[in-house]
């Protein structure tokens, strides 16, 4: 083969290792929002989406103003934002502790381990009335749906994580005698943090989903409350307000944990 | 203290790994064990520090440690295991923390055992940001500040390339020197263990057993590179060796 090939031509070697790395490119998120809302609003206006189909992007905004200047946003985002508060941290850090204790023991792991795959496949919403008889009509029921929501995701997402701890470095605080407690402490928690942390994304997400469902029933003031009203009177600038205010306030959680996750996981590689 | 194992046996589950090994450690010296892979020498490490029963037979411990021994029996792995989420300094003060030595009197300690492995000066670093050579002497420092009675030694560096385990032995010669530490050290690199042993006991392929130990009376100061003594060491061990490596690598893993 080699005798046959011609010496004294020349090639550049081809690269072939390029892709499958993505990197962070900043704005292109953004400018993927501002196309798509500039695309509607050049439809509608010129009339190729009928206001029945999409409301324009310009009212949605404008009554996105009248919403704010009127003082009542603050009044829905308040009590929507303390029921999400209350809710998901219930939810989440008894999640954490169920999930931690079902990584460590046998027992626990064999008697909740069937429980939690039978109760995360289950709706949240359809045991709203249920909760409304056991919790009440008012803010107890929505906590406890929030919460309830937030529990089965944060205990499967905890116990993975505390799966994953790497044993040698579990081996290692054995080997030299550490507690029990300060193997726990310092060496599983901060260990399992990651996939923890991982798991409250998802968490927070469904635990926005389930503020909507939970100011179905009751609800006077609230976001979901706000939407539900805008829906049924078929509003859709409100309704696309309300579904606005919940998508900003999905980015902000998101954002929020990715800080955590920058402060906490700086050790990371 | 010294440590005897008596009579020791292990199996996992229906696997024999370790057969009738009887063995003494005397106190201030290096006993290092070497065999092909497979022969259970991890295995018998973790026993003598406790972190396994064996199935059968004794290890005891003769003597009692000196007062100022944290922890007895301590270990140095492979893979270094130190906490990524702590600073060289956290690291080290995590076995300390336990005993409660905190603030002043942790200071001290770690200083001086940062001192002795050269490391004072990467005390805030994170064990991402180190080379597996100064990793593996975090992981030294760590046990040098619990003051073991008897390092357990498990293949301390087979992970790092062959340079810095030149270094790292030289490092761990000039501690032995300073100040004589017992040690158990398994490897399957004969070169380390005609450096750094004062007794190698060659295991068979498995079950392990015992199949001779070969003691060297050469300090270890004058063991450097090209010994002839050393290396006539090193090619009889590898004659005990080659049959059962060469065994060993034909079996199939059934464990």
């Amino acid at each position: 083969m080699s005798e046959l090939s011609n010496q004294n031509e020349m090639h550049q070697v081809p690269f072939r290792g390029g892709g499958f790395a993505p990197t962070a490119r900043r704005g292109v998120g953004l400018a993927v929002f501002l196309l798509l809302i500039a695309l509607t609003e050049l439809g509608t206006q010129t009339g190729f989406i009928t206001p029945l189909t999409l409301p324009k992007p310009s009212d949605v905004l404008k009554t996105f103003g009248e919403l704010y200047s009127s003082g009542l946003l603050w009044q829905h985002l308040s009590v929507s934002l303390s029921r999400l508060l209350v809710g998901a941290s219930l939810g989440a850090s008894v999640g954490i502790a169920v999930g931690v204790m079902i990584g460590l023991f046998s027992y626990v792991r064999a008697g909740l381990l069937p429980l939690v795959a039978a109760l995360f496949p289950i709706p949240k919403i359809a045991l709203l009335p249920l909760f409304v008889i056991w919790f009440g009509i008012d803010e107890g029921s929505k906590y406890a749906l929030i919460a309830f929501g937030t529990f089965t995701p944060t205990v499967v997402a905890t116990y993975g994580a505390v799966d994953n701890v790497d044993r040698g470095l579990i081996r290692m605080g054995q080997s030299f005698n550490l507690s029990w407690w300060s193997i726990v402490r310092k060496i599983v928690l901060p260990g399992a943090m990651p996939g923890i942390l991982s798991g409250l994304r998802i968490s927070l997400a469904i635990a926005i989903i389930l503020l909507v469902a939970a100011e179905m029933l009751g609800a006077e003031y609230g976001i979901g409350a706000y939407i539900l009203e805008a829906g049924s009177l078929y509003d859709l600038e409100r309704l696309f307000v309300g579904v606005a205010i919940l998508s900003i306030l999905g980015v902000t959680l998101s954002a929020c944990i990715g800080m955590i996750e920058r402060r906490l996981l700086r050790w990371r590689v | 203290m010294d440590i005897r194992l008596s009579g020791v046996s292990h199996f996992y589950q229906q696997t024999e790994v370790l057969r009738d090994i009887s063995l003494e450690i005397p106190s201030g010296r290096i006993v290092c064990i070497v065999g092909p892979s497979g022969c259970g020498k991890s295995t018998l490490l973790r026993l003598i520090g406790g972190l396994e029963r064996p199935s059968a037979g004794e290890i005891h411990q003769l003597g009692t440690p000196p007062t100022d021994c944290l922890n007895p029996l301590t270990y140095i792995f492979q893979d270094f295991a130190l906490l990524p989420w702590r600073t060289v300094r956290g690291n080290v003060s995590l076995v300390l923390e336990d005993h409660g030595i905190r603030g002043k009197a942790a200071a001290e300690i770690i200083d001086d055992v940062l001192a002795r492995t050269k490391l004072s000066d990467f005390a805030e670093a994170l064990p991402k940001q180190l080379s597996g050579g100064m990793k593996q002497r975090v992981a030294i420092a760590r046990a040098l500040a619990v003051n073991p009675a008897v390092m357990l030694m498990d293949e301390p560096l087979s992970a790092l390339d062959s340079q810095t385990r030149e270094l790292l032995m030289d490092d761990l010669i000039a501690l032995w020197s300073r100040t004589p530490f017992t040690a158990v050290y398994v490897t399957h690199n004969l070169a380390e263990a005609v450096r750094l042993g004062h007794s190698i006991v060659v295991m068979s392929r498995r079950p392990g057993q015992i199949r001779e130990i070969v003691h060297l009376d050469t300090p270890l100061q004058q063991r450097g590179l090209g010994n002839a003594e050393m290396d006539e060491k090193q090619k009889y061990l590898w004659q005990l060796m080659r049959d059962e490596a060469r065994a060993a690598d034909a079996e199939l893993i059934d464990v």
